[in-house]
């Protein structure tokens, strides 16, 4: 009864924190409730018109929304590249951040659970995906184990940080009997939810773009770039703007890190690429659309040479010990792997496996005004969920937030 | 499944809006899956600000290939009463089974077709196919002569009063009713199924709209409703089928069904008939006497991306 009223107390507290700042925590909150509401708006619009407001079509059926939906899957399997070095080899600088790994974690399953939601036709129904109340297609269905892994990578989180947290408002020492296991599965299932998402596109025989079984170890390397470079930049925002303290070299570690992940998913690259072009089979014709364009149908191509130059620079940005030590090009470095999994793992992986079509045809997909805006809306709902959290996180692991009662 | 109609209806759907203790109340005096899973939708859909030209039906519902005659019976009736009013003339939503022993086949000859798109039309025409957005189950691809059958090259917008024009032929493509059909296995809810006699099917009411199986289809032949199907109430074929040509809503997937409305009830689908060349042969496969199989035992027949090991029972030859 006791740890209840202190969960509520906890609670309340955490309201509390969460209602007090500054004038710039003010005003980036403002901003993201403004980019919220602006993006419900536009939902609302998609939901009365239909999916016809997108400029998503038979032909390219899935875009900018599954785009994003599986970048950020990445992002959030990435925290268990923090979780292995910090819980299983207990070492230290690292540990400070781990939660940091999780809240992003949690905030990018919220806005992957969104991404599906403002995608589907009618959302409406989404029950019937929830066993028991409506039929979870399984084994058969990819995207239905895809929903289980990610609902229990999220929970996995979701129960680890709120444990932790806690203990540490109680003032206890977390019982490692009880979170060490959970942390420990949380492992696989980080690893699960990458390579579930790729099986999805991965058991299309349909799409020889996507039906190459290089995918999933792809996916997974990518992912060890992205997740990182979103938290390196997050961690130095916060050492500036909290009084957390990230030491230099946690920072520095998970650039090494990155730089190694981003070596094999380089080579990945380099390998299907090698495959496609000597063969030169007709399944080419989805890389010649990525890369050079098809009749003068190019849309795409920049984009995919922009990611593909970004990941080249960062990866030796990164290798390099001086420049990953040097905070301009270590943050510089940062952005360019951001960028370059964002396209490669977003809309460079849904457009091309799609184009042209199982018939032939090229449809050139752009987003459209209702599309940026409604994803720009989950964004930030996601941020505020991550920003409210870290609030709230920042003064338990400082010591200034706890039970008047602890020790 | 009447329990929803009276409690839920979306007249009463500000009563759901209650909040929680209403909800609990409700819980603990005994109240089944249905009708909850009714309430829960119901405040979703006033939340969403949707409600108003959704009815219940559309919430909630088991799939339909788990109900019970009588419940499908039921669920048929409404939503022909639901479509009578909504168009102003009467429509007939049949549930037909599958007869034993029967396995329908398809086969096209590809030197007969002239690529006038007449079935194209036939088929919009007869399952109510959306006129704006346009869809079409039927796909004809121009070809070159010189190139055999090469998707990469292939031409759907070609002029249909210029054909056929020298040095192509036609391909018409639409669902292939695989034996191992790639849509239905992604299907994440269970919403489309391969029936026993062979023809894949969706249940409108249950399909979440995810496109996995747009994706999944390696023929292209399904497809979305992007914005409300649009049919001028004239035109509505009011001769349905539950699985299929009855009235679609937006947001769901849809395909050739070997027109199951007509085919269940021993007629040949439209573009069968249609065709001026008779391009188009349709029959039992387990039946020795019938059409289809006299195609496969005298022509030499093949499918299209075999590759795949989808097993299409749509068969192309060349007769001539």
């Amino acid at each position: 009864m006791t740890t209840l009223r202190l969960f509520g107390g906890f609670v309340q507290g955490s309201l509390r924190i969460v209602l007090r700042g500054g004038k710039l925590y003010w005003t980036w909150v403002l901003l993201l409730l403004a980019l919220i509401v602006s993006g419900a708006i536009a939902w609302s619009g998609q939901f009365r018109d239909g999916l016809i407001a997108t400029n998503m079509r038979d032909q390219v059926s899935w875009a900018f929304y599954i785009g994003n939906f599986t970048f950020l899957v990445g992002v959030a399997a990435a925290a268990v590249m923090l979780v292995i070095p910090a819980y299983v080899y207990n070492w230290k600088p690292i540990k400070e951040v781990v939660i940091l790994g999780e809240l992003l974690a949690i905030s990018s399953i919220a806005m992957c659970g969104l991404f599906v939601t403002v995608d589907v036709g009618h959302p409406e129904r989404l029950w019937h995906l929830i066993p028991g109340f409506g039929r979870l297609n399984l084994p058969d269905s990819m995207l239905a184990w895809d929903v289980l892994v990610v609902n229990t990578y999220f929970v996995l989180n979701f129960v680890i940080v709120t444990y932790l947290l806690f203990s540490l408002y109680r003032g206890n020492h977390p019982n490692k009997k009880i979170f060490l296991p959970l942390v420990l599965l949380s492992i696989p299932a980080a690893v699960a939810i990458h390579t579930v998402t790729a099986f999805l596109y991965n058991g299309m025989p349909a799409r020889p773009f996507w039906n190459a079984s290089i995918l999933a170890p792809r996916f997974l390397a990518s992912a060890f770039c992205s997740g990182p470079a979103v938290l390196l930049a997050l961690m130095q925002l916060l050492r500036k703007l909290t009084r957390f303290e990230i030491s230099d070299e946690a920072i520095w570690k998970v650039a090494e890190l990155m730089a190694y992940a981003m070596a094999v998913n380089l080579l990945l690259l380099g390998a299907e690429v090698f495959k496609e072009v000597y063969s030169n089979t007709e399944h080419m014709i989805h890389m010649r659309y990525m890369f050079v364009g098809i009749g003068g149908h190019t849309a795409i191509v920049p984009y995919m040479w922009i990611a593909v130059g970004a990941s080249i620079a960062a990866f030796f940005l990164f290798l390099v010990p001086k420049t990953r030590r040097n905070p301009w090009t270590l943050n510089l470095g940062c952005f360019l792997i951001w960028l370059g999994v964002y396209i490669e793992k977003g809309m460079g992986l849904v457009i091309p496996g799609l184009t042209p079509d199982t018939l032939g045809e090229i449809y050139e997909y752009f987003p459209s005004r209702t599309e940026i805006q409604v994803s720009a809306g989950v964004f930030a709902v996601g941020f505020l969920l991550f920003t409210l959290m870290v609030k709230v996180a920042t003064p338990i692991m400082l010591g200034e937030f706890k039970n008047a009662a602890a020790k | 499944m009447t329990g929803c109609s009276d409690s839920c209806g979306p007249d009463h759907a500000g009563g759901c809006a209650v909040g929680d203790p209403a909800l609990a109340e409700l819980q603990s005096s005994g109240l089944d899956r249905r009708e909850f899973v009714c309430i829960v939708a119901g405040c979703a859909a006033v939340l969403a600000g949707g409600c108003s030209d959704l009815t219940h039906t559309q919430y909630v519902r088991d799939r339909f290939r788990e109900l019970t005659d009588d419940e499908q019976k039921e669920i048929v009736a409404r939503i022909e009463k639901e479509q009578t009013a909504r168009l102003g003339k009467e429509l007939k939503v049949g549930v037909e089974k599958a007869r034993p022993g029967v396995e329908f086949g398809y086969a096209l000859d590809l030197s007969r077709c002239i690529g006038c798109r007449r079935c194209v039309y036939a088929c919009v025409k007869e399952n109510n196919q959306s006129r704006d957005p346009q869809i079409h189950w039927i796909r004809v691809l121009e070809m070159e002569k010189e190139k055999g059958i090469d998707f990469a090259h292939a031409n759907p917008y070609y002029d249909a009063e210029q054909v056929p024009r020298p040095g192509h032929f036609y391909l018409p493509v639409a669902c292939q009713q695989c034996e191992n059909p790639s849509c239905v296995k992604s299907c994440p809810v269970g919403a489309t199924w391969k029936e026993p006699d062979g023809i894949v099917v969706i249940d409108y009411d249950w399909c979440i709209g995810c496109r996995c199986c747009v994706s999944a289809c390696p023929y292209g032949a399904r497809h979305f409703n992007w914005a409300e199907p649009n049919v001028p109430t004239e035109e509505v074929n009011p001769d349905t089928h539950y699985l299929g040509n009855r009235p679609r809503m937006k947001g769901v997937v849809e395909k050739c069904t070997f027109c199951i409305q007509r085919v269940r009830n021993g007629k040949y689908p439209a573009c069968v008939e249609v065709c001026p060349v008779g391009a188009r042969k349709f029959g039992d496969l387990r039946d020795p006497n019938s059409e289809v199989r006299y195609v496969l035992e005298h022509k030499r027949v093949f499918v299209l991306k075999t590759e795949l090991n989808t097993q299409p029972k749509f068969f192309y030859f060349f007769g001539l």
